[in-house]
């Protein structure tokens, strides 16, 4: 397209292995716990696609599954991501989709909180404050565009 | 903690949705509920359960956030991400809608009724705060738009007796605003909080004032003489902060008139009560916890509210699309 890029050459990042199933996983009969590596799942937030390019988030390194931190005893889950530069105006963007995502794959009951990687983004903090506000966010879900702009980074390309 | 805080009941008053709002009316015989799927309730006792009498569905287009009943009890407001507030009168036991406040420019958050039933004050994420005179022919009137606020403004709240009102933001900040020469202006700002002020309450006297916040902390601010050669003519000081009881965000305070007792709304999915040490010094006061239930629903708890006749009885309502009832019982 003709429309200039932020970061028009991005480092992109070999995918991880796909998760091998171990025999519990299988036993129907063994409630499998939500972990860190199943919330980095590719139905998950590992395939959410950038809004600005051809790539996923794990292709851009913006998410890792070393910065997914799940409690499962406190119904806990934190993502952080890594905005591919540090004045990306998408990063709001990007942490609504990872939100959207888990408030639409996890139980209800789990408590979801989006951060950008320390250090890693000049609005860091505002970015967070937004992400944090559950009514802002409700009220963003809300609104039609924004909407199908997050429904197009959900939906998912071939794995 | 001594006293009790013990379930009476739970209504699934919004389901598939969030409960975002509960509010009694005056008389405490009914309350008002809204929520994420577009739609006002209105619950009354029956015998010993409470039952749903009356949806109001065709109002908003999008989530209603906040209602609030007059005084009189014959009108109910409600505020929605729409950007609209509706007015709804009471007929018999149904409702219609009367009037569509429209001029936000975007979500509004919150709407109040001031103690005579003669103003209302609706706030929005448009940062703005307006009052509205209200008339006997039911015509509302825009008096004032204040921009004191840098952010969206969150809740409002008017003094118990007196035509004073509260605002909390998003920019960390209260702001007390009075009328001065046909205008509304903040003639206070209370700083302190160092994220999203959530809600704000005031005492069953009006002298003081809570707050709480994302900063999981919940602040009593009191009314005192500004100092010598202060340009403000109020002056509001925290005097007491409740750190370390709130294990996330706490999303409401409400302070009860007829006991004092002081309840929050937290998204840790619990409802906790404080009491003031009655002995404490007024201008250091303590507060205890003497209730919490840390599972009082299954998701963020929104919204907390006391009967205005019944001591004890309160209403909380969550993210999980319920409200519960609770029965507060003190030892002494």
């Amino acid at each position: 397209g003709g429309t200039s890029l932020e970061n028009a050459n991005p480092l992109i990042f070999q995918r991880s292995g796909e998760r091998l199933l171990t025999a519990t996983d299988e036993d129907d009969d063994i409630t499998d716990p939500i972990d860190d590596r199943e919330i980095f799942d590719p139905y998950l937030i590992r395939n959410i696609n950038d809004p600005e390019h051809p790539l996923s988030l794990e292709e851009l390194n913006v998410v890792e599954q070393v910065r997914v931190n799940v409690n499962e005893q406190e119904n806990g889950v934190s993502v952080e991501f890594t905005p591919t530069i540090p004045h990306c105006s998408m990063a709001t963007l990007i942490g609504l989709s990872i939100k959207v995502k888990l408030l639409r794959s996890l139980p209800d009951r789990f408590k979801i909180d989006v951060h950008i990687t320390p250090g890693a983004h000049a609005s860091e903090e505002a970015v967070n404050k937004q992400l944090a506000d559950k009514e802002r966010v409700a009220a963003a879900l809300e609104n039609a565009q924004l909407l199908e702009v997050v429904n197009q980074c959900l939906t998912s390309k071939s794995v | 903690m001594k006293d009790t805080l013990d379930l009476l009941h739970r209504l699934s008053a919004h389901p598939d949705s969030r409960c975002w709002y509960v509010a009694w009316n005056a008389k405490g015989t009914l309350l008002a509920s809204c929520g994420g799927d577009r739609a006002i309730r209105i619950w009354g006792k029956e015998g010993e359960s409470w039952e749903c009498k009356c949806v109001l569905s065709d109002g908003h287009q999008r989530t209603v956030r906040k209602v609030a009943w007059s005084p009189c009890g014959n009108y109910l407001a409600s505020a929605s991400f729409d950007a609209t507030t509706s007015i709804w009168k009471r007929k018999d036991d149904d409702f219609e809608c009367l009037t569509v406040l429209e001029g936000h420019e975007n979500e509004v958050k919150c709407v109040a009724w001031s103690p005579s039933g003669n103003l209302l004050a609706t706030c929005s994420r448009d940062k703005t705060v307006w009052v509205w005179e209200v008339d006997e022919e039911d015509e509302y009137e825009c008096v004032s738009v204040v921009n004191s606020h840098t952010q969206d403004v969150k809740h409002v709240a008017w003094h118990p007796t007196m035509e004073l009102l509260a605002s909390a933001s998003y920019d960390n900040k209260v702001c007390i605003h009075k009328e001065e020469d046909d205008d509304w202006e903040c003639r206070a700002t209370l700083e302190g909080h160092t994220s999203t002020v959530w809600s704000v309450t005031f005492d069953p006297t009006g002298q003081r004032l809570a707050s709480c916040s994302d900063d999981r902390t919940v602040k009593i601010w009191k009314e005192s003489q500004p100092e010598e050669g202060s340009s403000s003519d109020v002056s509001w000081k925290c005097v007491c902060t409740l750190s370390g009881f709130h294990g996330r965000t706490v999303y409401d305070v409400a302070w009860c008139r007829l006991t004092s007792a002081l309840a929050t709304a937290c998204g840790d999915d619990g409802v906790r009560v404080f009491k003031e040490d009655a002995t404490s010094d007024p201008e250091q006061p303590i507060f205890s916890m003497s209730a919490h239930v840390p599972k009082a629903h299954n998701q963020d708890v929104n919204c907390v509210a006391w009967n205005p006749k019944v001591a004890g009885l309160l209403a909380s309502c969550s993210d999980d699309g319920d409200i519960c009832l609770w029965s507060y019982k003190s030892e002494d």
